[in-house]
């Protein structure tokens, strides 16, 4: 009686999560219904979002949030790729066994701040710091895509330098011995080993700027327009959300479910890239 | 002598960016807790946010993380548990496996997106229970990664032990297994404690926020996070400053249940 009760509830919990993601992906459908019957796939190229001034209709396009997202999570990849396995590279091969806790512990420590925490500091201490040496508002693309790197590399250097731990020594020491230096173990022993963990973590990071909102809704701008610089405010799908959706109506309602839509099947396409292609051994 | 150059300098840019990382941790932790510090007074604890304080926010806080994770730590470990002991190999193990690792990386504010669609829009109104939803559902996803991986550690010599005894199945799991397995468990769920009170986006539009002390969750529930959010845009100084002294609050609490959590797997094992 109490075992099948038991494997019947784990069995329940098991599947719950199937549900909440048909669950998710059908809300968002049939709520984006409205939108997609209007603009369609246009949606996708259209820069103008107005509603009219009866509040129950309007235009409503995808074109600059989306364009947002993408750019700011380019900066931030830019940025945070290499500054990510340079840290990998230093837990792994460079820093001695007394060294490797506190610096792990501490690069997890910033994976664990809140992401809220990491706009109110971007918008109090470092916009002001774009402002002075590269000018613009302070706010906008590029203050939003350095903060969200420095949010995303401790989570990709942690993958990373998981992967890269599994290469057997002995084929480290091998090459050592032939008289490889450090550099070169790394680039021809390290790296090619670890490649699908490296790769993984590069995109699971890029799923997670992606979908970043906190972080970036201080700092990018919160602007309806496409950015001509680098240092442009502009706006991005989860700002837009965050900002808009409880106030929207009727067919506005309808475009921010489209986002929302077009957001979570990006990061379910790209989670099961990851996934699919590049952890064929489990890592995380 | 090129490639032992070459080699130097490679080494040398890793140990920088080190060094950048570790200097953006303190430069936030020693701005926050300088701005954060110099704001706090001992009423910003005892009165309400509709009075400059944060004492129903943080119970606001507490709360539904606290609902959540009674919500989805049982569920996330059932879960995890049929995954593992259940199901290990199987094709269906397999799918949920990834779905939950899917989950686990969605957008927060879809979930959110998702709550209001289905728990505020039909009711007419955010509601305390929203928000616990979301957070539940970002941190069922995690409980059973954990319990997966935690429970894949435990020596398959011990539940031989268990059968040898003549133990049923759900005994071994809840006596045996579960025992085994519990410094790590208890860890995940603390970490994962730590990640959902932080979270603002999936309560934005769930349980929204309130100025006055509540404890009813069908109304909307005060939030910390939200707060911060909401107080940082405005222009006045007063509110800055209680955004300050929120966030420094929030950091402190989110690291130090993280740092407990690291203490305990690393003591006990």
């Amino acid at each position: 009686m109490g075992a099948r009760l038991f494997k019947n509830f784990s069995f329940f919990s098991a599947t719950l999560s199937f549900f909440i993601l048909i669950g998710v992906f059908s809300v968002l459908f049939s709520y984006a219904q409205e939108a997609l019957h209007e603009f369609g796939f246009d949606f996708l190229y259209n820069e103008v979002w107005e509603a009219d001034e009866d509040d129950e209709g309007g235009i409503f396009g995808g074109y600059v949030p989306i364009i947002g997202t993408l750019l700011s999570t380019l900066i931030a990849m830019l940025i945070a790729t290499p500054l990510a396995m340079g840290i990998a590279i230093f837990l792994t091969e460079i820093a001695t066994e007394k060294m490797i806790q506190p610096v792990s512990v501490a690069i997890e420590l910033l994976a664990a701040i809140p992401s809220i925490i990491y706009g109110m500091w971007g918008l109090f201490y470092f916009a002001p710091i774009v402002q002075l040496t590269v000018g613009g508002n302070g706010v906008g693309l590029l203050t939003a895509g350095i903060v969200l790197a420095i949010m995303i590399i401790p989570f990709m250097a942690a993958i990373t330098r998981d992967a890269m731990n599994t290469t057997p020594p002995v084929l480290k020491e091998s090459a050592y011995s032939m008289g490889a230096t450090k550099f070169e173990v790394i680039k021809d022993i390290v790296m090619p080993y670890a490649k699908g963990g490296i790769i993984g973590s590069i995109i699971l990071a890029l799923g997670r700027a992606l979908g970043e909102t906190m972080a970036v809704a201080f700092l990018i701008g919160s602007v309806m327009s496409i950015p001509s610089k680098i240092t442009d405010p502009t706006t991005s799908i989860p700002v837009l959300l965050a900002n808009n959706f409880a106030e929207a109506q009727d067919l506005e309602m309808s475009s921010m479910y489209y986002l929302a839509l077009i957001l979570f099947i990006v990061s379910f396409a790209i989670i099961s890239l990851a996934k699919f292609y590049f952890f064929r051994k489990s890592i995380i | 002598m090129n490639r032992l150059l070459l080699n130097k300098f490679i080494l040398i840019l890793s140990t920088l960016s080190a060094l950048v990382g570790l200097g953006f941790l303190f430069w936030i932790l020693i701005t926050l807790s300088y701005k954060g510090i110099s704001s706090l007074h001992f009423t910003t604890f005892t009165k309400d946010l509709v009075e400059g304080g944060i004492r129903n926010l943080l119970v606001g806080q507490f709360t539904m993380a606290l609902m959540a994770s009674t919500i989805a730590i049982p569920i996330g470990m059932m879960a995890g548990i049929y995954l593992r002991e259940y199901s290990s190999n199987g094709k269906l193990a397999s799918i949920i496996r990834n779905l939950s690792d899917v989950m686990m990386s969605a957008p927060s504010i879809v979930i959110g997106v998702f709550v209001f669609a289905i728990l505020v829009d039909p009711f007419r109104g955010y509601n305390g229970w929203a928000g616990i939803v979301a957070l539940a559902i970002m941190m069922i996803p995690i409980i059973i990664s954990t319990t997966d991986n935690m429970l894949s550690l435990v020596p398959k010599e011990l539940r031989e032990a268990g059968i040898a005894l003549g133990g049923s199945k759900h005994k071994i799991i809840l006596q045996i297994i579960l025992k085994a397995a519990k410094v790590g468990i208890t860890t995940g769920v603390l970490l994962s404690f730590a990640r959902i009170i932080g979270e603002t986006a999936p309560l934005l539009f769930t349980s929204a926020n309130n100025q006055f002390f509540t404890m009813d969750l069908t109304e909307q529930f005060p939030s910390l996070t939200v707060s911060i959010y909401n107080l940082a845009t405005y222009p006045d100084e007063a509110s800055r400053e209680l955004a300050w002294a929120a966030s420094f609050v929030l950091t402190a609490i989110v690291l130090c249940i993280n740092l407990l959590g690291r203490y305990i797997i690393r003591t006990k094992k």
